[in-house]
């Protein structure tokens, strides 16, 4: 075990893949020579030669669409997307290629690709270094979406991305690259290093796609959340004294819907948080199926706490941001009967 | 090596490019070499493209090394006009200078200098009409200037203070300026490549007599969107500039990596049967004369140019940016085409018309002007976290020009709540 920070995993996971397995190729936007602007394929290119670690030309259509391309060769691309904001000219091929291959081919030609992309606010980053466009891939059929929330999950959800045989977005909080984020801006950082899961193995493991983790136990209320929410809504119920269960998500689709629904059985209340716009956002299908499946059992209404529907400002960050705030009110709201 | 079919076939190798220098190695671009000053032909403005298939490779310089103006691309303009490029030039970097500082100061969360590239849009805001449409990337905040937007008002949006008429929304130097025929800067690339096509087709459409130009950097050149806008420009034969400031580096990429090893950017207008220049991105001269060719061109219907900037990014791509950690320090003070700032002052001494006194001069007055303006928009305040320059209401508005029901609930949600949290 070493302490790594969420940076610091990921890049063992591409290490360790890489090592295992040479048709694993990462590819993107100065994830070269310079290991990548947040510093994620650092190393890789002196270790694994350019060839197999290679910076690309400022085209997203073009870097999602070559890892598509190599993927029907048989090798297992990572590509990055530098932020997510900067994804959508490669929807095309990620959205009617990549998601399709598998199915329109009948199985002949398939797509195993991991995108990685940094996403998320709290940086001061504005609208196109903020954005949480993870709704727009759960809503495509056939793409799997992960978004880890610690160092030690972000390694071995990684390694099972890139293992997966099928395309997978794989979104990094950025917020939370160097420490836990409980959403109180303006008090001191808390490095990973002081955070058990910053205990990661240098080696091979997997967290496997498809489960969540129950982060807290408790029996008031269920919390569902990923990424930096997961500290949020931590800090929050620390805070606030509820005995609520808090489960980080960790792969939206497939969703761990058995999880959740014995979560919400249990506690008969749910509150969804995520940073991304309210509509159409993941947390409307996360409380369209806990309602479906849990409605017997509910004491009050879902409520959602997320982003509004708004671009993100810039200097207005912390007004935005679903912070302790706005989730401590919901919680409220929600435990009120 | 025989494979299975008893074929005698090479191994495939895949190329990467890889740039010359690295941090700490020793620079020499000795193999870089340009036509002289005043080499290159100078066509007609309504030359036919096929006629001009030797521009991309050449490059069009108006400063010789002595700093006179030589050749059929001098522009020949009065010297209050040089003047006023000069003074444009430093006052861009002595802006720079100071919002950078401002941000290590911790006063905003962002900001990109434009530093060994101010001519590019200083010598494009003096060739184009005050009312030319401009599609800038990022680092064209000298044609606000050259333009002599108010200082203030520039330093406001950095600041995302009380006086930024952008509301703090964006990103500092995203600024959006109408008046100054400025479009809002996006942080997506190239985006606002085909929307300069496009601005120039409606004003086509229209009858009008205003023309648009934009800029991206040559990295940028690989998105798809470039493509796009070149169709368009060539197939409807747009009245538009479309400029490439190729400053030799995105981000940590060399050129190579948006495909300078093949061919040269300008080259790219070739495929399109766009017309296409290369030039001396430091030689203020040469930027106005091609600029003022293009313009031409494309307000006497000509069609559209593709100008490629041959330049040198001298600072970090940002303030989020470290560049010792991908190319030699020694880069920026070899690059053969010297500082634009550097070239124009040694033409103006050599036409006797200035010295290091009113250089000196004119540096204070900038230093000044700089100073004051700064101080009047900080009175306006400065990014914090924690305090706020904008009512919170004022995320909702504008997203759509009348605010639907969801949208206004979510704004009193978000009263109620900071309210009830007392906050």
């Amino acid at each position: 075990m070493t302490t790594m920070n969420m940076i610091q995993a990921i890049n063992s996971a591409m290490d360790v893949t890489m090592e295992r397995d040479n048709g694993v190729v990462v590819m993107g936007e100065d994830v070269g020579y310079f290991g990548g602007v947040f510093r994620a394929t650092a190393g890789l290119q002196k270790k694994y030669g350019k060839t197999r670690v290679f910076d690309t030309p400022i085209n997203e259509c073009g870097i999602i669409g070559v890892a598509v391309g190599m993927a029907a060769y048989g090798m297992r691309p990572v590509p990055e997307i530098q932020f997510a904001d900067y994804i959508y000219p490669g929807l095309d091929q990620l959205i009617s290629e990549a998601a399709r291959l598998r199915y329109r081919s009948a199985g002949e030609f398939t797509c195993p690709i991991t995108v990685r992309s940094p996403f998320g606010g709290g940086i001061f980053g504005g609208q196109t270094h903020s954005q949480s466009p993870e709704g727009i891939f759960t809503h495509v059929a056939g793409l799997k979406t992960v978004i880890p929330s610690n160092p030690y999950d972000a390694k071995g959800l990684l390694i099972a991305a890139i293992e997966d045989p099928d395309p997978v977005l794989f979104f990094e909080p950025k917020r939370i690259y160097n420490g836990p984020f409980d959403g109180h801006y303006d008090r001191p950082v808390q490095p990973w290093s002081k955070h058990a899961s910053s205990e990661v193995p240098e080696g091979y493991y997997t967290v496997p796609l498809g489960k969540a983790a129950v982060v807290r136990a408790g029996e008031a209320v269920t919390i569902l959340c990923y990424g930096t929410m997961v500290h949020v809504a931590l800090g929050v119920v620390e805070a606030s004294g509820i005995d609520a269960e808090v489960i980080d998500l960790r792969t939206l689709l497939p969703l761990d819907i058995d999880t959740i629904q014995a979560s919400v059985e249990k506690t008969g209340r749910c509150v969804i948080v995520h940073e991304a716009t309210r509509t159409g956002g993941f947390g409307a299908e996360l409380s369209a199926q806990v309602q479906e499946r849990c409605f017997p059992y509910l004491e009050a209404p879902i409520e959602r706490v997320t982003g509004w529907d708004t671009p993100y400002p810039h200097s207005l960050e912390w007004a935005y941001f679903p912070g302790p705030v706005r989730l401590g009110e919901a919680l409220k709201r929600v435990m009120k009967d | 090596m025989a494979d299975e079919a008893g074929r005698n076939l090479r191994p495939l190798t895949l190329h990467v490019p890889e740039p010359k220098f690295r941090p700490g190695d020793a620079v020499s671009f000795d193999d870089m070499v340009f036509p002289e000053a005043g080499s290159v032909a100078r066509p007609p403005v309504d030359a036919d493209p096929s006629t001009l298939r030797d521009l991309p490779f050449s490059l069009i310089r108006v400063l010789d090394p002595e700093g006179k103006a030589v050749g059929p691309w001098d522009p020949r303009l009065p010297v209050e006009r040089v003047k006023h490029m000069l003074r444009g030039m430093m006052l861009t970097r002595t802006y720079d200078d100071r919002m950078f500082r401002a941000q290590r100061q911790g006063k905003t969360s962002f900001y990109m200098k434009c530093t060994g590239e101010e001519a590019v849009a200083i010598a494009a805001a003096e060739a184009l009409h005050r009312d030319d449409m401009c599609f800038p990337s990022y680092r064209q905040q000298g044609l606000l200037i050259g333009r002599e937007w108010p200082l203030v008002d520039m330093m406001c949006q950095v600041y995302s203070n009380a006086g930024d008429r952008l509301k703090g929304r964006q990103l500092p130097i995203m600024y959006s300026v109408k008046d100054a025929g400025f479009f809002s800067i996006s942080g997506n690339l190239a985006t606002q490549y085909p929307q300069a096509v496009g601005w120039a087709m409606a004003s086509a459409v229209k009858g009008d007599t205003r023309i648009a130009a934009s800029w991206v950097g040559e990295g940028s050149t690989a998105e798809g969107d470039f493509h796009s806008a070149c169709i368009f420009a060539s197939v409807y034969r747009a009245p538009v500039i479309l400029n490439i400031v190729n400053n030799q580096w995105a981000i940590s990429s060399f050129a190579g990596f948006a495909g300078a090893e093949a061919t040269t950017f300008a080259a790219r207008g070739l495929g399109y049967g766009i017309a296409a220049l290369r030039v001396d991105g430091n030689d203020a001269l040469a930027v106005y004369a091609a600029t003022e060719w293009a313009a031409e061109r494309a307000r006497t219907n000509c069609g559209p140019t593709l100008i490629e900037h041959f330049t040198y990014r001298v600072e970090a791509h940002s303030t989020s940016d470290d560049p010792s950690a991908y190319r030699s320090a020694e880069e920026a003070k070899n690059f053969p085409l010297g500082d634009p700032i550097e070239r124009l002052k040694q033409h103006l001494i050599r036409l006797g018309e200035w010295d290091e006194a009113s250089h000196d001069a004119l540096q204070a007055e900038l230093t000044e002007q700089v100073r004051a303006a700064g101080r009047e928009a900080e009175k306006l305040g400065v990014l914090s976290g924690t305090a706020f320059n904008h009512g919170f209401e004022t995320i909702f508005e504008d997203v759509f020009a009348e605010m639907p029901q969801h949208l206004k609930e979510q704004s009193e949600q978000m009263a109620e709540e900071r309210r009830a949290a007392g906050v």
